[in-house]
């Protein structure tokens, strides 16, 4: 029987494994080598590139920047989408077209999904989180709007703060955890915008420079180390902390 | 706040082509404890929901006391609701579901942020704030609840949080939505019981909506019995017990339900019930059919009377309901109540012979309106 088990689970372990696990545990490896792409000795130096990475102007300041990146990409994520979705959601007779409008590049076939991709999952401006809030917004129970009015609450910000807002905790938790790590994965704008010159160098970029263009592949290992690090402790924090305020 | 009397004018709604309301009058006085009562669909629902002003009516007004509030904001009505499915706010302890309409009425905007709300806040009004939640808590015996949230309190306890957050800042009325329809049977009774002790010892006024007869008879002053969009009849329980005005209103009220024959009027207004004349007359009606409704309290087993056999016995307790189906046609049945220790009058085979009290039936002509009757003297044979 537990043989049989193994035999079902193999392929995706095998997937895992190929896709995730032995590149991070490489990754690992690298990190505490001082291996450069095409050398062909390398030695041990522990956790050199660590200390390195943390005295290093340009990495401190690339760390710097993304966080103030994310800082400003977040609330200004999550307020846009959120006031999309309730645009959208108080529309009475025009609500149909606007759920649609939002909705079908999220729920449309792949194909179409990867061209407008780019659009769809950017931080700010994509409509993924707007549709996401706009679920949120309709699974609050009705009777609640209701039962806050005849409780005097009477204009829309008095019932957004007492009804809306907490009733919408669940989906901003996961809208801030998916923005900020999407914002934390910001590569492409300055990649192609000023490619990190006058100071404007973000992780992934300082990382890409260290591990392309410069070939430091022991160190560019340290760096993504790192990265993956903040991430992680980003998602695990977040949920954590916000899975006991927003769930009743 | 003195309890306030509603009056509801020619109330008309649809929805689509549909005519939910067809022009409702009705004046609920101060302190009463008036049902609305019907089917689903009869429009009760939507009509507590003009009177809360979370629906619009197309026409008619709706003013509480002397003021006219068709256009007012439910905010601004002063009347607290009981939802079916409470409405609790899950987010806040009990504490602030109490607190939410005072808050909402008493604290300045800033004052209700979160967090620096409270500093801001004057704090004589907190500490006012705070003993009202105490007292409509200890009214509904939920003191040690305060701190809960709406998810770790059983049904019942929700209920009772959503009757103090309505009375916790005396409203001009009470408008409940199926309050109980949530608790399970038990508790119902029971609460059935809180709330008609509640309404005395407040002496408010209560609008109360429920599909279930047995909750309006019990606990309302008067009921409005609606059914498509109209008011049926409004009177005392008992009077829509004993003098039901139509036949709807005689099918709806009373357990268990009347029992319904056809009858004939003959030339001189006289009842015949399978040929058989019955010694009642009809007053203001003309000869055709008819239809005779006969409380299950008023049958019993007599020598001279229809014949009918057994179905089945249901015990409930000192009492006992037990069906027939009449013999010269099965397909009508008959429901009689009866202590439990009375004789059955029935033989082997379970057949009966069944009569009834003339003075407790109902006459309904074929347009289903009541029709009053004179029972004749019994002529010796």
């Amino acid at each position: 029987m537990a043989r049989r088990g193994l035999f079902f689970v193999a392929p995706a372990v095998l997937l895992m494994l190929a896709i995730y696990i032995i590149p991070m545990v490489v990754l690992a490896v690298f990190s505490v080598t001082d291996y450069q792409l095409g050398a062909l000795s390398t030695s041990f130096i522990g956790l050199d590139n660590f200390r390195k990475a943390f005295s290093d102007p340009v990495f401190l300041r690339a760390l710097w920047n993304t966080v103030l990146y994310a800082l400003i990409v977040i609330p200004a994520g999550v307020v846009l989408a959120l006031g999309v979705a309730l645009l959208v959601y108080n529309r009475k007779r025009s609500r149909g077209f606007w759920e649609i409008a939002y909705f079908l590049p999220v729920t449309a076939t792949l194909v179409a999904m990867a061209t407008v991709f780019q659009f769809l999952l950017h931080p700010s401006l994509g409509p993924v989180n707007a549709a996401i809030f706009l679920a949120g917004l309709t699974a609050i129970p009705k009777d609640l709007h209701e039962a806050v009015r005849l409780d005097g609450a009477k204009n829309p910000i008095d019932r957004f703060l007492t009804v809306t807002l907490p009733m919408l905790g669940p989906t901003m938790m996961f809208v801030i955890v998916t923005t900020s790590i999407s914002a934390f994965k910001v590569f492409e704008t300055v990649a192609v915008l000023t490619k990190g010159r006058s100071g404007s160098e973000v992780l992934l970029f300082a990382l890409y420079l260290e591990g392309f263009e410069y070939s430091n592949t022991g160190y560019a290992a340290a760096l993504t180390l790192i990265f993956l690090a903040i991430v992680l402790v980003l998602s695990i924090g977040q949920t954590v902390h916000m899975d006991r305020k927003v769930h009743y | 706040m003195q309890p306030q009397s509603l009056n509801i004018a020619s109330i008309g709604k649809g929805f689509g082509a549909d005519d939910v309301l067809k022009g409702i009058d009705l004046s609920i006085r101060p302190g009463e404890f008036l049902s609305l009562v019907g089917m689903s669909g009869c429009g009760k629902s939507t009509l507590l929901r003009i009177i809360a002003g979370l629906e619009t009516a197309d026409r008619g007004t709706v003013s509480i006391g002397s003021r006219d509030v068709t256009d007012v904001d439910p905010s601004d009505r002063n009347l607290a609701m009981v939802f079916q499915s409470y409405a609790l706010y899950p987010h806040m302890t009990v504490r602030d579901n109490i607190a939410t309409p005072l808050r909402m009425r008493r604290l300045s905007v800033w004052s209700r942020l979160p967090l620096i709300g409270r500093m801001i806040a004057n704090a004589e009004m907190l500490r006012e704030i705070d003993a009202s939640v105490k007292e409509a808590a200890d009214v509904l015996q939920i003191g040690h609840l305060l701190d809960r949230r709406p998810a770790q309190l059983s049904g019942g306890q929700r209920q009772r949080v959503a009757l103090a957050r309505a009375l916790v800042r005396s409203p001009s009325a009470f408008l409940m939505d199926e309050p109980l329809s949530n608790l399970d049977a038990k508790l119902r009774a029971h609460m059935r019981g809180e709330l008609t002790n509640l309404h005395s010892r407040l002496g408010a006024t209560f609008i109360y909506v429920t599909h279930d007869q047995i909750e309006a008879m019990t606990m309302s002053d008067r009921i409005a019995l609606m059914s498509e969009g109209r008011i049926e009849q409004l009177g005392t329980p008992d009077e829509l017990y004993r003098r039901p005005s139509t036949l709807t209103v005689a099918r709806f009220i009373g357990t268990p339900s009347i029992n319904l024959l056809p009858v004939e009027l003959d030339a001189s207004g006289e009842i015949v019930l399978f040929g058989q004349k019955l010694g009642i007359t009809a007053r203001n009606a003309w000869p055709g059919p008819a239809t005779l409704g006969i409380r299950a309290e008023d049958v019993f087993p007599a020598a001279d009377g229809i014949e009918a056999s057994l179905v089945r016995t249901e015990t409930q307790g000192a009492d006992r309901f037990v069906t027939f189906n009449l013999t010269c046609d099965p397909s009508i049945s008959i429901v009689m109540r009866q202590r439990v220790g009375d004789d059955l009058g029935a033989d082997a085979d379970g057949n009966v012979r069944l009569a009834f009290s003339k003075e407790g039936v109902h006459l309904f002509g074929s347009d289903e309106k009541r029709r009053d009757i004179t029972v004749l003297e019994q002529v010796p044979a």
